[in-house]
């Protein structure tokens, strides 16, 4: 613990800090471009020079300087002010100002650091630099005249995305930002390097010119495009969410979100059901909410009633549901929409157990039917950080392109019976081995076979739990916490063939299955769901309700209501509790307040917002085939196009066709 | 004046070939096995003792350095010795003569100093442009390993050593250590923020130590002839023989070893046959390279050429790059198109460099014709102390000095000028 002196205060440091921390420690501004904490150190920017002594007689760049005892730094000298003063400058000479027109305006770092830090007026009198534009594709809009090279962007895509996309030309004055062969940047988490931007080179292409930043509305909210719950900002003006920012949580989504998760919010003014529909003779017409309650309670269906949980719904929807089915003497509720039948009774066995940041810790990890990339690109950003420490990565499962060195074992499932002799060296030799079931290997039956992998590997031991379910639906873990699962999977609710059942936002489902039923659909976007359903009921998206989530590694989280929703939609819980007086059942509460009550007395681990719920230890093995066989199948089909919100995305809809279609349909143009 | 039996390169004008025989008769590779019997220490020290200083500009001593070096590897990463020919100063021309004559003394040099540092291997890094000279570099490098001079054994001291080399694209900035260390790795050459230095962590993040050519070639003649001998040239803390480097308006410019500490005067008169016109026509003189400030004729004429001497005149002795101008010499021309060389040469990394020299080089043009405002005189000044000492690599305080040297010495010629365009232009307007 080095002892420094900042501006006359002295001050202990921890070991191995930057100069540039041990000012933040102590409490001085330090004002930067290129340095970011998540980033290498690029020194290139030189605007955080301070005084150090000892030291040559010359300001240092204090974000590349070890604190070392006995410094004596200063940041309030002659020196380091004119050092400020001068670097301001060489980074207006070239820079447009241009201010009034761009997007970055009220949040640019350049703009409130030439405020604090630089000299009144200009004294450059030449003419400017003007660099040609480049095409990042879709979500990234570049005026890179306004680029000042702290190549931020380019170690985002290089270290934690893991892609060479984003790199430099040329020299001098004349190097450019640029992408290789300026092809779109194609990378799930391309649009994350406009928040590193600390100007306007990089903005929202979708957000282009659409709001000033000092006019939205700031909204804590949780993302629901996957299930790993990234802590999101809604920043919304009027009834409209105009973009999706995130918040940093370290042991979360650090400071990353995905594009899905980031640009999906365009959908959520299309497609939207913001009326009651009642299916007559065929066809859907509208009517009143009334009128459709009133259609339901004359399906008198008594205690024959279902629910089906979507994938993006918030756990006071599904208590609302699971109350409202208590009251009738139903408990045919079931979250898994596509049929899977996997074994619930250990929630440790379909947890995420190492949690996020622990997976960066394993030192071999066996994936088993995951494209965590499309999945979860925030957990494969931990995979790499794993990889680059050292951890071996081995995959079975359909082919995918990792960020990182990794073994693919092929896409038969029965390789898990017999793993070959180097996946199993390393993971007997692994300090902390860990697997990672996907959605494919819950498809392929593989959940039994690798509880059986985590024993016998000993990967859960003392301190450590290798064994990781990798859910993609955001409500997964809190539809399985509040029993939204049969035995048979959604089988059995077709087996008991309900007069109504609902469909809580669920879209995946078969419902061809449910012929004789009446299908409620409660949910927001005219997707599959509501193309089936008989009654419609609008309801909230996750950014019209306050709800709480819980991620695929058991975190509870809350997210507010932004907005409200359009039209005659409601709060789902709200819909839930008119439609029980319409059935003359009791739910036994009458207020959110109280459903939330109501709530945390049937699921205590959802009351302690922030942590991780507590599962108790992995079942020595869970029912099913130990032997699988077969063909791990690719459960994604296209990243852009996971949910009912993206897929009403017209942003979203241009993704997928430019970025993952693009070469296809370039190629059939010809 | 150094007697021909004190000369190092005895072959820099090439009046006898380069390859293996003749460098052999001319003393190389001379039980070269002998002077690595010592042991690597007593090396270093004996580099140590003989004072000889860093020759690619900075004059860091050359022993010192090595010593930096680890003296064994802990976690088995190999030490490396890389050699600087990316000689691309304007006004140095020594490496190349070094490598197109006499490139065993290259050669031999480097396996005695990779010895020394325990380096495994060493990197030849030599400038894109020297096309031939990188053919004669080749061609001897291969003929020692042919003989086995170097390689497994090397010379048959048990040692292993190889010399590998390496061209250039012909960036000025890939002469910076840590630039060229980057660009050896196949990366755009940037340089890298120190520490780490490349003695903890350099080529590949092993043990590095960059040399120019020629502190590397004067290694084994060091070594055989003795620490004293190399001492007894030159003054105190300015040790040895040098390449001078001649240029511009002299009768017979030229490349010329001398003993450091020589006068200006007598390098001319003895070797360059004088100034074009005389004493009296000379105006300035930049002594070290294009990198350091300018110095006009009345102090340059009795200054003793070495470190020393030419820091106490506000300049440096660089490369030993001498560039003299005389009176014929537009002397804003000629730094600004240094300035424009420093411009182009920017790697673009840093702001002040990267912005800072296409500033200067803009106001040195209009300079040039008095196009400008005499309070952009010390504007432009305050721009160059805005660059220097603020960038990541020397190449900053390279484009500032000039042009601080400049400022300084013909400051009433730049206001002259100015003058006269505004007088020019009032009157037009009339």
């Amino acid at each position: 613990m080095p002892k420094v002196t900042v501006d006359g205060q002295e001050i202990e440091v921890p070991a191995g800090a930057t100069v540039l921390q041990a000012c933040e420690l102590a409490g001085k501004e330090i004002p930067r471009f290129c340095y970011h904490e998540r980033l290498s150190i690029a020194g290139n920017c030189r605007m955080c020079l301070v005084e150090v002594k000892p030291g040559p007689p010359k300001p240092q760049a204090s974000c590349a300087l070890p604190a070392t005892e006995g410094q004596e730094i200063r940041t309030d000298s002659e020196m380091v002010k004119t050092a400020r003063e001068g670097v301001m400058e060489f980074l207006l000479i070239n820079h447009p100002l241009d201010c009034p027109i761009c997007d970055q305006g009220g949040e640019c770092d350049l703009q409130d650091q030439s405020v604090a830090y630089g000299r009144g007026a200009s004294r450059y009198h030449e003419n400017k630099r003007a660099v040609t534009e480049k095409t990042m594709g879709p979500l990234i809009k570049t005026i890179m005249t306004r680029c000042i090279h702290c190549t931020r962007c380019v170690r985002f895509s290089e270290e934690i995305a893991g892609v060479d996309e984003i790199g430099a030309l040329y020299r001098g004055e004349d190097m450019q930002i640029t992408t290789y062969l300026e092809q779109a940047a194609k990378h799930e988490l391309s649009a994350n390097v406009i928040d590193l931007c600390p100007v306007g080179a990089l903005t929202s292409r979708p957000y282009a010119y659409e709001a000033r930043p000092w006019e939205l509305k700031k909204t804590m909210g949780i993302d629901v495009s996957d299930a790993v719950g990234s802590n999101i900002r809604i920043d919304s003006r009027g009834r409209e969410v105009l973009r999706v920012l995130p918040r940093i949580n370290d042991d979360v989504n650090e400071e990353w979100i995905s594009d899905k998760a980031r640009y999906q919010v365009d959908g959520l003014t299309r497609r939207r059901l913001d009326k009651v529909w009642i299916r007559k003779r065929g066809k859907l017409v509208e009517a009143s909410w009334d009128e459709a309650f009133k259609a339901i309670a004359k399906a008198k269906p008594g205690k024959s009633i279902a629910a089906v949980a979507g994938d993006m719904l918030d756990c006071e929807t599904m208590f609302a549901a699971k109350a409202l089915l208590k009251a009738s003497g139903s408990s045919l509720i079931e979250s898994r929409q596509t049929g899977m039948d996997y074994d619930v009774s250990n929630l440790a066995a379909v947890n995420f157990n190492s949690g996020f940041a622990g997976i960066e810790e394993a030192d071999a990890i066996l994936i088993v039917g995951s494209n965590v990339r499309w999945e979860a690109p925030l957990v494969n950003v931990r995979l790499r950080k794993a990889a680059k420490r050292g951890a071996k990565v081995f995959i079975v499962g359909p082919a995918w392109e990792p960020t990182y060195p990794a073994t693919f074992l092929g896409d038969d499932v029965s390789v898990l019976s017999k793993l070959p002799k180097d996946v199993s060296a390393a993971l007997k030799a692994a300090k902390k081995p860990a697997i990672i079931l996907g959605g494919g290997g819950f498809a392929a039956g593989a959940h039994a076979a690798s509880v059986k992998i985590a024993h016998d590997f000993g990967m859960v031991k003392d301190g450590w739990n290798g064994f990781n379910a990798l859910h993609m639906a955001a409500a997964r873990m809190g539809a399985l916490m509040l029993g939204f699962a049969q035995v048979g999977g959604i089988a059995d609710i077709a087996k008991a063939k309900p007069k109504v059942l609902l469909a809580l936002g669920a879209d995946e489902v078969d419902f061809t299955k449910f012929a004789d039923s009446l299908k409620v659909y409660i949910g927001h976007h005219g997707d599959k769901g509501a193309h089936a359903a008989d009654i419609i009921l609008p309801a909230a998206a996750y950014t019209e309700k306050p709800g709480t989530y819980v991620n695929t590694e058991g975190r509870v989280q809350r997210g507010d209501k932004a907005v409200f929703a359009p039209g005659d939609a409601r709060e789902d819980w709200t819909i839930l509790r008119a439609l029980a007086d319409a059935l003359g059942v009791d739910v036994g509460f009458d207020s959110f307040h109280e459903l939330r009550a109501a709530m945390f007395a049937d699921a205590p681990a959802l009351a302690d917002e922030g942590s991780i719920a507590d599962y108790g230890a992995l079942a020595t093995s869970v029912k099913g085939n130990a032997a699988p066989k077969g063909t791990i199948p690719a459960p994604i089909k296209d990243f852009y196009l996971t949910n009912p919100i993206a897929r009403a995305s017209a942003v979203m809809q241009q993704c997928s066709n430019e970025l993952l279609l693009g070469e296809a349909m370039a190629e059939a143009a010809e | 004046m150094l007697e021909d039996k004190d000369r190092i390169f005895t072959n820099v004008y090439g009046f006898q070939p380069w390859k293996l025989d003749a460098a052999r008769m001319r003393g190389d590779w001379d039980d070269t096995k002998g002077l690595l019997a010592k042991s690597q220490d007593d090396i270093i020290e004996e580099i140590k003792a003989s004072g000889l200083r860093g020759r690619g500009g900075a004059g860091f001593p050359t022993g010192m350095k090595w010593s930096f070096m680890p003296k064994e590897s802990k976690d088995g990463r190999p030490s490396f010795l890389v050699i600087n020919a990316d000689e691309s100063e304007p006004g140095s021309c020594k490496d190349r003569e070094i490598i197109r004559h006499d490139p065993h003394k290259l050669i031999e040099g480097a396996l005695c100093a990779g010895y020394a540092m325990r380096a495994r291997a060493a990197y030849i890094y030599i400038r894109g442009e020297y096309i031939r000279e990188a053919e004669v570099l080749q061609a001897a490098i291969d003929e020692a390993y042919e003989a086995g001079l170097i390689g497994n054994n090397a010379s048959g001291t048990g040692y292993d050593f190889d010399v590998f080399m390496h061209r250039g694209a012909g960036a000025y900035i890939c002469g910076e250590e840590t630039a060229m260390i980057e660009s050896l790795e196949g990366k755009k050459g940037q340089p890298r923020l120190k520490p780490p230095f490349p003695a903890g962590a350099g080529l590949y993040g092993c043990p590095t130590t960059v040399n120019n050519v020629e502190s590397i070639a004067v290694v084994p003649t060091i070594l055989r002839r003795g620490a004293a001998w190399f001492s007894s040239f030159g003054r105190e803390n300015n040790k040895g023989t040098k390449l001078f480097q001649i240029s511009g308006h002299v009768n017979k410019p030229c490349v010329v070893e001398e003993a450091m500490s020589i006068t200006f005067e007598e390098l001319i008169e003895k070797h360059c046959g004088g100034i074009r016109g005389g004493w009296d026509n000379l105006l300035a003189v930049i002594p070290g390279g294009s990198s350091v400030p300018l110095v006009p004729a009345e102090q340059i004429r009795h200054a003793i050429m070495d470190f020393d001497g030419l820091k106490e005149l506000g300049s440096g002795l660089g490369t030993a790059g001498v560039i003299v101008m005389d009176k014929s010499t537009d002397i804003v021309r000629a730094i600004s198109r240094l300035s424009y060389f420093y411009k182009h040469e920017s790697c673009g990394q840093c702001t002040p460099c990267r912005e800072g020299t296409g500033w200067m080089w803009r106001v040195m043009t209009r300079l040039e014709k008095g196009d400008a405002e005499l309070e952009e005189i010390d504007m432009l000044y305050q721009v160059t102390k805005q660059v220097e000492g603020h960038t990541i690599c020397a190449l900053g305080d390279a484009a500032a000095w000039p042009i601080q040297g400049l400022l300084k010495h013909f400051r009433p010629e730049i206001e002259r000028r100015i003058n006269e365009r505004h007088a020019a232009m009032q009157e037009a307007a009339e």
